[in-house]
C-alpha cells in the first residue's frame, strides 16, 4: 500500500508491559462474567438519571477519537495530496483499526439486550430519525472499512503479496469511503446529545455539537499520531520523525483555531458567558477544558517551536486530554438528569475499561512486533 | 504543513457561517400535531388526596399478560421498604417495578393543602405521552412507537436493544432499566393500552377516588382543565369521576388553581396533563421550552442527510481524490 516499506521491528513480545496488559484483562474477563450473570447493576454505578456512564464516555466516545489517526492521515495524505506523510498512515491505521474495534466490542458490555444488537441492521427495525441508529451503522460500516483498509499489511505480514497487490488496486473506494463515515459518525456523536435538552448544561448544548465533534475528532487524529510516534520511537528505540511530525503538527494551531472560533462565538451569541464565569464545577469544567485547548494552539503557532520534541509531545498530549475532557463533560460531567441522581464510576467499572485499554496495548505490540506497520529504518 | 494568512481568513469565515447556521431556528422539524384519537390523563393536584390507590392498581393490573409490567419472576413487583417488613408496597420513586408513583411536595409547616407557603401537595408522576416523544425520536430499532390513532407510547422489547438512549432523551426520566437483570428490558407506562379491547382505560383513572386522575380524549381533557381553571375559588362543582364523560361526578369544593395547565405547551405537548395549586417546579416537573427535543434533534439531522445527497456527494469527491492521489503509485 506504500512507496515507502514497512517492516515487522520484531523482538521480545513477552515484555513487562504486555504481561501487565495480560493481568489487566483476566481481571476484565472475571468481571465481565459478573456483569453478563448478574446484570449492570452488579458491576457499574449507572443507574436510570445516568443511563450512560464511563464505558460510553471512554471506551466509546474518547476511544473511537483516539482512534481518528487513520481518518485524519487519510485526510491529509489521501484527499489533500499531501505523499509526504505517508510512512505515519499505516501505523495510523493500525491504532485506528484497534481504537475502533474495541469500541465496539465494548458497546456490547454496556447495552442491555446485546443478543438482539442485529435488529440494528434490520431495515423494518432501523429508525431514520434517530442519531444513535447513524451512529450505530456508521461505527459498524467503518469497523469493516478499516480492517479492508489495514488487511494489504496483515496479508504482507503472512507473505500474501498477491493479495495486498490485488487489494491496493481498488483501495481508493475504501479510502474514500474511510474518510466519509467517520465524518458522519464523529459529528453525530455531538448530535446525540442534542436531544437531551436542557438535562445538559447551555454550557456543553448547542446545535453546533457535531461541528465542535467533528473539529476536536479531527485534531486528536492528528494529535494520537504525533503522540505515537514519539511514544513508540522511545519506546522501541527508533530514531525520531521529527522532521514530518514538526510540518504536520502545523495544521494543528489552525484547526484548534477554527474550534476555538466556534466554541466561544456559540457561547457569547447566546449569551452564556454568566455560565462560564459562575465559577460552579460545570463553569470551572469549562475552563478547564478551553484552557487546554488554548494553551497547545499557543504552544504549536510559532513554527520554530514545532522543531521541538518536547513540546511537539506536550502539546499533542495536552490535545488528547482537552478533547477527552470535551466528551466527558459533554456525557457526564455536563448532564444533570435532575435532583437526586449521581454517577461516579465503581471500581469494577474502571477495571473493564482498563482491560479493554489492554486489550488494545497487547494489539498494538504484536502488530508492531509481527507484522510489517512502522517504516522501515533508514529509508523514512 | 502552513496555512497562508488567505486560509485563515477562509477558515474564520466558515466558523461564521457554521455558528450562522447552527443558530438558524429554520433547523428545526415541523411541530407535531396531536394524533386523532389521543387519549390520556387530566391530574388535577388540588383533587389529590395522596392514597396511593392508583399506585396499587396500576402496579396490578400490569402485572397480567400484556400488561406494561408484564412478565414478572414472582406475581407483582412490590417494593417493600425492607426485606422484612413484606406488608406495604412503598416506592420512593419511578422505577422498572413502579410506573406511576405518587409524590409529596412540602413547604414550611406544610398543613394548608395545595399551598404554597407552609403546605402541601401531591404530584402523580408517570408517562407523559409527549406529543412529539424524544424517547421515540432517540429508539434506533423502533422499539419506541407512538400509536397514530391513541398517541400512546409503547415499546417492545423483541426489538430493543438496550442501549438506553431513550433514557438519555427523556426530559422527565421516564422509561426505566433493569439494571439487576442478566437479561434486562426498559419498562415504562403504556397508559394501559392491553385493557382498552375489553372497553377499560387506565388502571390509575380507574381506581381514583376522588376524580384527581381523569381518563379521556386528549381534546376533552384540554377542555375540562380550562373549564376548572374558570370555576369560581371556593364555590362547590361537579368533578367527573373515571373518566372525563363520566356520568359520575362528585360536588368538591373548587382550590386555588396556578393559571398554567402542565402539558399543553411543555416540550411540544403532551397527554397526559396536570393541574396544581403549587407551581409545577416544586412538583419536580421541569421547565421545557414549547419546541420538541426531538423536533431540534431531528431537523440537524434531516438537513444534513436528507436523502443522502449530502453523503453521497463527498464520498463522490472522496473517492475521486484518493483515487487521483493513489494511481501513479501502486497503491
Amino acid at each position: 500500500m506504500s512507496h515507502h516499506e514497512t517492516k515487522a521491528i520484531g523482538g521480545r513480545l513477552l515484555t513487562t508491559t504486555f504481561m501487565a496488559a495480560v493481568a489487566l484483562l483476566i481481571v476484565m474477563a472475571v468481571l465481565l462474567a459478573k456483569r453478563f450473570g448478574m446484570g449492570l447493576g452488579a458491576v457499574t454505578n449507572m443507574n436510570d438519571g445516568y443511563a450512560w456512564g464511563l464505558w460510553i464516555a471512554y471506551d466509546v466516545l474518547v476511544g473511537t477519537a483516539f482512534a481518528c489517526g487513520g481518518f485524519a492521515m487519510a485526510l491529509l495524505v489521501y484527499i489533500f495530496n499531501k505523499g509526504q506523510y505517508h510512512p505515519l498512515v499505516r501505523p495510523a491505521i493500525l491504532t485506528s483499526v484497534f481504537g475502533y474495534t474495541l469500541a465496539g466490542v465494548s458497546i456490547f458490555f454496556d447495552i442491555g439486550r446485546y443478543w438482539q444488537f442485529y435488529n440494528i441492521v434490520l431495515p423494518w427495525h432501523i429508525n431514520f430519525n434517530s442519531v444513535m441508529a447513524e451512529v450505530a451503522l456508521c461505527i459498524l460500516a467503518y469497523v469493516v472499512v478499516l480492517w479492508i483498509e489495514f488487511t494489504p499489511a496483515l496479508a504482507e505480514g503472512l507473505g500474501q503479496k498477491d493479495t495486498a497487490g490485488k487489494l491496493n488496486k481498488v483501495m481508493f473506494f475504501f479510502i474514500g469511503l474511510g474518510v466519509l463515515l467517520p465524518t458522519m459518525h464523529q459529528s453525530s456523536l455531538g448530535t446525540l446529545m442534542v436531544i437531551a435538552g436542557p438535562k445538559l448544561s447551555p454550557l456543553w448544548q448547542t446545535n453546533l455539537l457535531p461541528v465542535l465533534f467533528l473539529i476536536s475528532a479531527i485534531t486528536m487524529g492528528y494529535s494520537i499520531v504525533v503522540f505515537e510516534s514519539l511514544l513508540g520511537s522511545s519506546a522501541f528505540k527508533r530514531p525520531l520523525e521529527t522532521k514530518m511530525l514538526e510540518k504536520l503538527s502545523g495544521v494543528i494551531p489552525w484547526l484548534l483555531i477554527v474550534y476555538l472560533v466556534v466554541r466561544f462565538g456559540e457561547i457569547l451569541m447566546n449569551g452564556k458567558l454568566g455560565y462560564v464565569f459562575s465559577f460552579d464545577l460545570k463553569g470551572n469544567m469549562f475552563l478547564l477544558e478551553n484552557l487546554l485547548y488554548i494553551v497547545p494552539a499557543v504552544l504549536l503557532f510559532p513554527k520554530e517551536k514545532r522543531s521541538n520534541p518536547g513540546t511537539l509531545f506536550l502539546a499533542a498530549f495536552l490535545i488528547l486530554i482537552a478533547g477527552s475532557m470535551y466528551r466527558f463533560d459533554t456525557y457526564l460531567v455536563g448532564f444533570d438528569p435532575g435532583p437526586g441522581w449521581r454517577y461516579f464510576p465503581s471500581a469494577s467499572e474502571i477495571l473493564i475499561t482498563l482491560g479493554v485499554i489492554s486489550v488494545e496495548v497487547i494489539g498494538y505490540l504484536i502488530f508492531v512486533k509481527k507484522f510489517p506497520v512502522l517504516p522501515k529504518l533508514g529509508h523514512a | 504543513m502552513d496555512l497562508k494568512r488567505r486560509d485563515f481568513l477562509k477558515m474564520a469565515a466558515g466558523s461564521g457561517a457554521l455558528l450562522a447556521a447552527g443558530s438558524h431556528p429554520a433547523l428545526a422539524a415541523p411541530r407535531k400535531e396531536l394524533p386523532p384519537n389521543a387519549v390520556g390523563i387530566l391530574y388535577d393536584a388540588t383533587l389529590c388526596i395522596g392514597c396511593q390507590s392508583c399506585m396499587v392498581n396500576c402496579k396490578t393490573f400490569n402485572s397480567v399478560e400484556g400488561g406494561a409490567l408484564y412478565p414478572q419472576k414472582e406475581g407483582i413487583p412490590y417494593e417493600f421498604p425492607r426485606p422484612d417488613q413484606r406488608f406495604w408496597d412503598r416506592p420512593v420513586d419511578l422505577s422498572s417495578n413502579t410506573l406511576n408513583v405518587i409524590k409529596a411536595f412540602k413547604t414550611g409547616t406544610g398543613v394548608n393543602k395545595d399551598s404554597e407557603t407552609d403546605g402541601y401537595s401531591f404530584v402523580k408522576r408517570h408517562c407523559m405521552h409527549c406529543i412529539d416523544p424524544a424517547c421515540v425520536s432517540a429508539c434506533p430499532v423502533s422499539a419506541l412507537k407512538k400509536h397514530p390513532d391513541t398517541g400512546v407510547v409503547t415499546y417492545s422489547k423483541d426489538a430493543c436493544i438496550g442501549c438506553r438512549y431513550c433514557q438519555i432523551a427523556c426530559p422527565y426520566n421516564i422509561p426505566k432499566f433493569e439494571w439487576d437483570e442478566a437479561l434486562p428490558q426498559i419498562r415504562k407506562c403504556q397508559l394501559c393500552n392491553h385493557r382498552y379491547a375489553e372497553g377499560k382505560y387506565a388502571a390509575c383513572c380507574e381506581f381514583c377516588p376522588t376524580g384527581a386522575s381523569i381518563f379521556g380524549k386528549v381534546t376533552d381533557l384540554q377542555a375540562e382543565a380550562k373549564r376548572r381553571l374558570s370555576l369560581k375559588e371556593g364555590t362547590y362543582q361537579a368533578y367527573p369521576l373515571q373518566t372525563v364523560d363520566s356520568k359520575h361526578t362528585i360536588p368538591t369544593r373548587v382550590a386555588r388553581y396556578l393559571d398554567h395547565v402542565y402539558g399543553l405547551a411543555e416540550g411540544g405537548g403532551t397527554q397526559y396533563l396536570l393541574m396544581s395549586g403549587v407551581p409545577f417546579s416544586s412538583l419536580g416537573l421541569p421547565d421545557l421550552p414549547e419546541e420538541a427535543a426531538a423536533a431540534v434533534s431531528e431537523g440537524i439531522q434531516h438537513t444534513l442527510y436528507k436523502g443522502m445527497i449530502a453523503p453521497a456527494v463527498l464520498l463522490a469527491g472522496l473517492v475521486f481524490s484518493a483515487y487521483r492521489s493513489t494511481k501513479n503509485g501502486d497503491e
